[in-house]
């Protein structure tokens, strides 16, 4: 070996010679190849891969569209028409982008629900968590700018209702509101600087993305279990064997995609988008995307628009001191008799945020939503830091192949020591 | 109330339960729209082409007095089975504003399947001038910006009636049991039987003009529809059997180490 050069164990000369200078192809052996993963995962660690996937796809379909978009108010909506029309497969790389939005929060909620579920977030994954977090932000900030895109009229009063938020912080509130939009109202200018940061936030995300899995790699996965793996005998190879398994949920999440796109493409949206955007005509509801419906139903919750505002952010901000919330030390809810009913009836809670930030915010609505936005955070803030004094958890297994193998993890000695993919 | 089951399916697979906006009508006391049995429906529906043609010409000889399509062009037309000889006659049919010329003037000359089709009035104040301050919508995406959809164009149409007693309509409106408020600046438009004179013999009824109006809007909202359920019907079959090779894989490589954990 040269002195200098990187020790690769690669074979073929080419990939060597490469490698030895830039050891791309040892580190991807050793991150995706032989990374010892928990051997005991469910269905609910495909989340993670498929997320990625989503984002490569949404870049990757924004590209084209952005070639043949133009961000300007009296062009835009034709111009998203045109795209539907006039461009080959356009109305297909649309409805990916569309519908892909809608697939981006479904899995993703569900990863972030698995977290809950199996206690992801505590010690030693607590900034692989705050960093996911970050990426939910970026992804709201993303979606809501992106919908503003084809200019109608949820696009423009969405966007309308959304800023104007922001003037509810005192004394700089007002200021903030005209700088982001360029001016007196939402127009033009508005438009383009969304524009703009829709195409930019990607790429923010993907670089916060690649944080997110190398802390993962620092750390480990998390599984099922919630105990860490003690050996060998705990873990395969991340190759073959959740590439297998991450695969066939990467064809189910293509299939339920296929299903949106091809079958009911503007299920998912609101009728009104597709009229082009008029200052002069409110629509009768200003309802957001469904991914926000949650989170528009706690800001609605609160009389007061400052304190709405606020515990609509508080809701994104109570997730980045979790670790610090549930002191638990058992971090998977199969262990955790009482706190796994909480958490069940917090996911249940969720929904029925979601279903009162459709409803108009009168009558019995608005007290579901104060009820519901009132268990949201008692959870995260009375139950859980309670519960992890009180709670006594059920008693962990030794290892996990102890608890998951058949027969105790002694039967099959031999295939408890995972290899790599070998040629049989 | 009418919820197709792949809906329902899509509701419940994609999480997103309760926030389908009918609820949100249904709050707002909407009369539900009556379903209609068109030929696209479901995820193996296509356009029927005679109806289309029926329908454009509806438009043509009806709606098109008031309602621009501007996001169509004749060339489109091709799409639902007429011939070239036709496209360009129906283009040529109307005069287009073209110019300026080497002269800076304006002129007109007749129109070619590239042309969008022409608006009836040159701009939106002329066209509110015209219908007593109300905008006729330009109907390019009609079909797509209604709740309901084609059921709701033809009910829509077909909805006009006396108003019940007690219901003072404003000057110039009609009442139409399907209209948000129910006070609408649009006249009834298919005022009887034998409105159009179809070439194929189809007789022209009030419902089938509306049948058929409505299926040919379907068809403009949504011009990619047939192709793209076919594409999704293939797609969908490939991915299935993908997916079934793809599970037996992963299923044979884990066999290795014991097969699946007990989770």
């Amino acid at each position: 070996m040269a002195s200098g050069l990187h020790d690769s164990t690669i074979q073929n000369p080419v990939i060597r010679w490469v490698d030895q200078r830039l050891p791309v192809f040892t580190m991807m052996q050793k991150e995706y190849g032989t990374f010892p993963t928990p051997r005991n995962f469910n269905y609910f660690w495909n989340f993670g891969p498929l997320a990625v996937i989503t984002l490569v796809i949404m870049i990757a379909t924004g590209i084209f569209l952005a070639m043949n978009y133009t961000a300007h108010t009296s062009m835009a909506f034709d111009s998203v028409e045109r795209i539907m029309r006039d461009v080959n497969y356009g109305w297909l790389i649309r409805y990916v982008h569309m519908n892909g939005a809608s697939m981006f929060f479904i899995v993703v909620l569900i990863h972030i629900w698995r977290n809950l579920y199996y206690g992801s977030y505590k010690s030693p994954r607590e900034l692989l968590w705050i960093l996911g977090v970050v990426i939910f932000l970026l992804m709201m900030a993303t979606a809501f700018m992106g919908y503003v895109l084809p200019w109608g009229q949820m696009s423009f009063w969405g966007a309308t209702v959304i800023t104007n938020l922001f003037s509810a912080i005192p004394l700089v509130g007002n200021s903030i509101v005209t700088l982001l939009w360029g001016g007196f109202s939402v127009d033009n200018p508005t438009l383009n600087r969304f524009f703009s940061l829709h195409y930019l936030l990607p790429f923010v995300i993907a670089g916060v993305v690649f944080l997110h899995i190398a802390t993962l790699h620092i750390t480990g996965s998390n599984n099922p279990l919630g105990i860490e793996p003690k050996g060998p005998q705990d873990t395969v190879p991340f190759h073959p064997y959740y590439t297998a398994k991450d695969s066939v949920g990467i064809i189910v999440y293509l299939i339920v995609f296929s299903v949106l796109v091809f079958f009911t493409p503007n299920y998912l949206g609101h009728t009104d988008n597709y009229i082009p955007a008029n200052p002069l005509v409110t629509p009768p509801h200003i309802v957001p995307e469904w991914y926000f419906l949650p989170f528009y139903a706690i800001l609605r919750a609160v009389p007061n628009k400052l304190g709405g505002v606020l515990l609509m952010f508080g809701a994104i901000a109570v997730l980045f001191v979790l670790p610090w919330l549930d002191r638990s030390p058992v971090r998977s809810m199969r262990f955790r008799p009482i706190a796994k009913w909480f958490l069940l009836l917090w996911g249940v809670n969720f929904f029925v945020l979601m279903w009162t930030g459709a409803m108009p915010a009168e009558g019995i609505y608005v007290t579901i939503a104060r009820l519901s936005t009132a268990y949201y955070f008692a959870y995260f803030l009375v139950i859980l830091p309670l519960l992890s004094k009180v709670e006594r958890p059920l008693p962990l297994p030794e290892s996990i192949s102890r608890a998951v193998l058949r027969g105790g993890g002694h039967l099959h000695g031999a295939a408890a020591t995972a290899k790599p993919m070998e040629k049989a | 109330m009418r919820v197709p089951t792949l809906k329902a399916a899509i509701l419940a697979a994609t999480l997103s339960l309760g926030l389908a906006a009918p609820a949100t009508q249904a709050a707002e006391g909407h009369v539900e729209v009556p379903n209609t049995e068109f030929s696209f429906d479901g995820p193996f529906g296509s356009h029927d082409r005679a109806a289309v043609q029926r329908g454009f010409q509806v438009y043509k000889e009806v709606c098109s007095a008031c309602h621009s399509m501007y996001l169509m062009s004749y060339r489109n037309l091709r799409d639902i089975g007429l011939s070239e000889a036709e496209v360009t006659a129906i283009a040529a049919s109307y005069q287009i504003q073209d110019g300026p010329n080497d002269n800076g003037e304006m002129f007109e000359r007749p129109g070619r399947p590239s042309d969008r089709f022409r608006r009836p009035f040159p701009n939106d104040n002329a066209a509110r001038a015209a219908n007593n301050g109300a905008l006729p919508p330009d109907l390019s995406v009609i079909v797509k910006a209604r709740q309901g959809g084609a059921d709701y164009i033809k009910a829509l149409l077909m909805g006009y009636e006396d108003p019940p007693p007690g219901v003072t309509l404003m000057e110039g409106m009609y009442y139409n049991k399907y209209f948000a408020g129910h006070q609408i600046a649009m006249a009834p438009p298919l005022t009887g039987d034998g409105q159009v004179t179809w070439a194929d013999g189809t007789q022209a009824t009030v419902d089938q003009m509306a049948h058929d109006v409505s299926a040919f809007l379907a068809w403009a909202s949504e011009p990619e529809s047939d192709t793209r359920k076919a594409m999704g019907v293939r797609i969908i079959l490939f991915l299935t059997v993908l997916g079934g090779l793809t599970y037996a894989v992963k299923r044979k490589i884990w066999a290795r180490v014991g097969g699946d954990p007990v989770t």
